[in-house]
């Protein structure tokens, strides 16, 4: 029987899916053979589906004794070389922080993908927020490089958990995702590419023989090739300054070229890491500068105000850290005034606010009571702003 | 003549930067020879070991020694040896805590790594103290004792953590002593030959701290202690718990067979 011609596109992957399961899809995609996790809501759909699916193709799967236990374990399993991920929200977060200095220091890939519900402590478990943003970029003790994503729909949390497996494998670093609780817990149609029609990264190994091998030297690129375990490449991992060679040490003219070489690698590629959306931004007069659940508002609101004629466009970021300064400065250039409205009381506000150089006024809309900024909300604040 | 032929010239680091991190006089440099010595014995080679630790002076072990290694943050060894066991099962994992690292702040991962029975070689080294952060007493201290954080006397009780691996379901739990360096050779022989997660706790001693506490002024003192309070597990039976207040009890603790969690979980889900 001859099949039709768009049997083939048809039959690609359409499919009613959560945020968190999308997540699950993306690090299946991405490589992950290997997840540690503890409970928590609403994060369990992430761990619940790897429990299902991650045996099935050769991985493994463990439910640990708490959170700083499940992050050890990722990285033990990446250190051994399977590529690593483990999902929480925020009390769980505040656990692996200890793990996740660990990992920047150790230099070990793994995905952290942290659900944000609404805090201090446990805080509103089954309602939304985006309270961790400063959490993730500081939370764990010391001066350190971090990498976090935030998606604002099902694809994206599919889409950026892949990018948050190949970040993590191209700078040796955690990288974490994180996802405010509308959108792990929203359910949408999403077509998904096939494997191979996504670019998936892996770690640089070694190429010299073991006995060459220096496991902290800095190749130019500052990432050094990681080797897995089994492989004849004997050496040292240590959470302490170590030297060139993995071995602890104190001496400053070793420890100011480590620290300097852990920035530096995420730092050089900092506008390879501009990723965001724009839309209507050319003439705006104002601009809404969003992420997570709050950009999808945001636009209905700038549609909704563009409607009435009044000049205003939106930038969704897709990167939270290190922060596009170059995308909102670029913005500010254009834009006398610029909106964030956040489901929190101003933390990319603060950033925003921390980039102007004086040409533009940074306004908020925070709210922090467990519901999300709807459109109207957001319109509303435009039409208050917006420079008559 | 200089015996040159000793394993550990075939085991140490030779591109790491010596002397290492312990006192003079201490006892985890017996252990660490009779590791090597062990390990020299068996039939791993330094490929296929990782070698895990937490954070203390046992735990800079790992540093010295030319095996694949991983020197953690303070507790949580375990979780890093579970990773590295599921990610890779044909690596032989041994981990290296010392009694705070061990029951203190890993106390949660120390019990669930004994119920859940990954195959896990576990040595904690027990010298009853804090040594690297300055001799304050850990929940190995026993009662009583004066230390820079108990300075009128310990009022708190000790674990016994053979007991609590074994009561945690560890297959193979045993103790030996510094001192008895040919049964320690021996429990850890059959500690990494064992399937599951094996426990052997080694009492050291920490001349530096705990033996000043304790009143025990020089490395001889604190051995011919450890000789003097150490009794097998077969005269302990004869005992009557009142006589065995502050003996070690040494030898094999327990010993039995129990399906390892690889084993398991290869049957449910394949």
């Amino acid at each position: 029987m001859k099949k039709p011609k768009t049997a083939k596109k048809m039959m690609t992957y359409r499919l009613l899916l959560q945020g968190n399961e999308a997540c699950v899809k993306g690090a299946l995609m991405a490589g992950c053979l290997f997840y540690a996790g503890y409970p928590i809501t609403p994060a369990s759909e992430i761990m619940e589906t790897m429990a299902r699916d991650l045996p099935r193709v050769g991985g493994a799967f463990i439910q640990m004794e708490d959170e700083i236990a499940s992050l050890g374990a990722v990285l033990g399993a990446s250190l051994a070389g399977a590529k690593s991920m483990t999902a929480t929200s925020g009390p769980g977060f505040s656990l692996m922080q200890e793990h996740i200095g660990y990992g920047c220091m150790a230099e070990i890939p793994c995905v952290i993908v942290d659900v944000m519900r609404g805090g201090p402590s446990t805080g509103l478990p089954t309602q939304g927020a985006q309270g961790d943003v400063m959490q993730a970029r500081w939370g764990t003790h010391g001066d350190h490089p971090i990498i976090v994503l935030a998606p604002s729909s099902v694809y994206e949390c599919f889409d950026l958990t892949v990018q948050a497996f190949n970040l993590s494998e191209r700078y040796r670093t955690p990288v974490i995702v994180l996802i405010d609780e509308a959108v792990a817990h929203a359910r949408e149609s999403v077509v998904l590419p096939e494997s191979g029609q996504i670019a998936i990264e892996e770690r640089p190994r070694p190429t010299v023989p073991p006995e060459w091998y220096i496991p902290y030297a800095d190749p130019g690129s500052g990432v050094p090739p990681m080797p897995k375990y089994g492989d004849g490449y004997r050496y040292n991992v240590t959470g302490l300054c170590h030297d060139i060679r993995g071995y602890p040490t104190t001496r400053k003219d070793e420890v100011e070229p480590l620290i300097k070489r852990l920035f530096s690698k995420i730092s050089k590629d900092a506008e390879r890491l501009q990723w965001y959306d724009s839309y209507f931004t050319e003439d705006a007069l104002v601009t809404v500068v969003a992420y997570g659940s709050v950009a999808r508002a945001g636009l209905q609101a700038v549609k909704q105000a563009r409607d009435k004629g009044l000049k205003v466009g939106l930038i969704k970021l897709k990167v939270l850290w290190p922060f596009m300064r170059h995308t909102i400065v670029a913005v500010m250039e254009n834009s006398p005034r610029i909106l964030v409205p956040e489901m929190n009381m101003g933390q990319i506000s603060r950033e925003v606010k921390r980039v102007n150089r004086g040409n533009c006024e940074v306004l908020t809309l925070n709210k922090y009571d467990g519901t999300l900024i709807t459109p109207r909300e957001i319109l509303q604040r435009l039409e208050e702003i917006y420079p008559c | 003549m200089l015996e040159t032929a000793h394993p550990i010239h075939k085991y140490l680091r030779s591109s790491k930067k010596f002397p290492h991190i312990w006192c003079a006089g201490c006892g985890i440099g017996i252990f660490m020879n009779a590791l090597i010595r062990a390990i020299d014995r068996s039939a791993y080679n330094k490929d296929n070991i990782v070698l895990v630790s937490g954070i203390g002076c046992s735990s800079r072990l790992p540093v010295y020694v030319d095996f694949n290694t991983v020197h953690t943050t303070h507790g949580r060894a375990l979780t890093f040896a579970t990773g590295i066991k599921l990610a890779k099962p044909g690596m032989k994992v041994i981990t290296i805590m010392g009694d705070g690292d061990a029951v203190s702040i890993g106390g949660n991962h120390f019990i669930h790594a004994a119920r859940r029975n990954v195959e896990i070689t576990s040595f904690i080294v027990n010298n009853q103290i804090y040594g690297m952060t300055g001799g304050q007493c850990s929940p190995a201290t026993p009662h009583g004792v004066k230390t820079v954080t108990s300075p009128y006397g310990n009022a708190e009780n000790n674990f016994d953590i053979c007991l609590l691996a074994e009561a945690a379901g560890a297959p193979f739990v045993a103790r030996s002593t510094v001192y008895h360096t040919k049964l320690l050779d021996k429990l850890m022989d059959k500690a990494l030959d064992r399937k599951g997660f094996s426990v052997v706790e080694v009492i050291s001693q920490c001349v530096t701290y705990c033996g000043r506490w304790m009143g025990l002024n020089s490395p001889v003192e604190m051995m011919k202690w450890l000789k003097e309070n150490s009794l097998t597990v077969d005269k302990a039976k004869e005992m009557c718990e009142e006589d065995l207040k502050g003996k070690i009890v040494i030898g094999i603790l327990a010993d039995r067979e129990r399906p390892t969690y690889l084993e398991e979980y290869e049957k449910f889900v394949r």
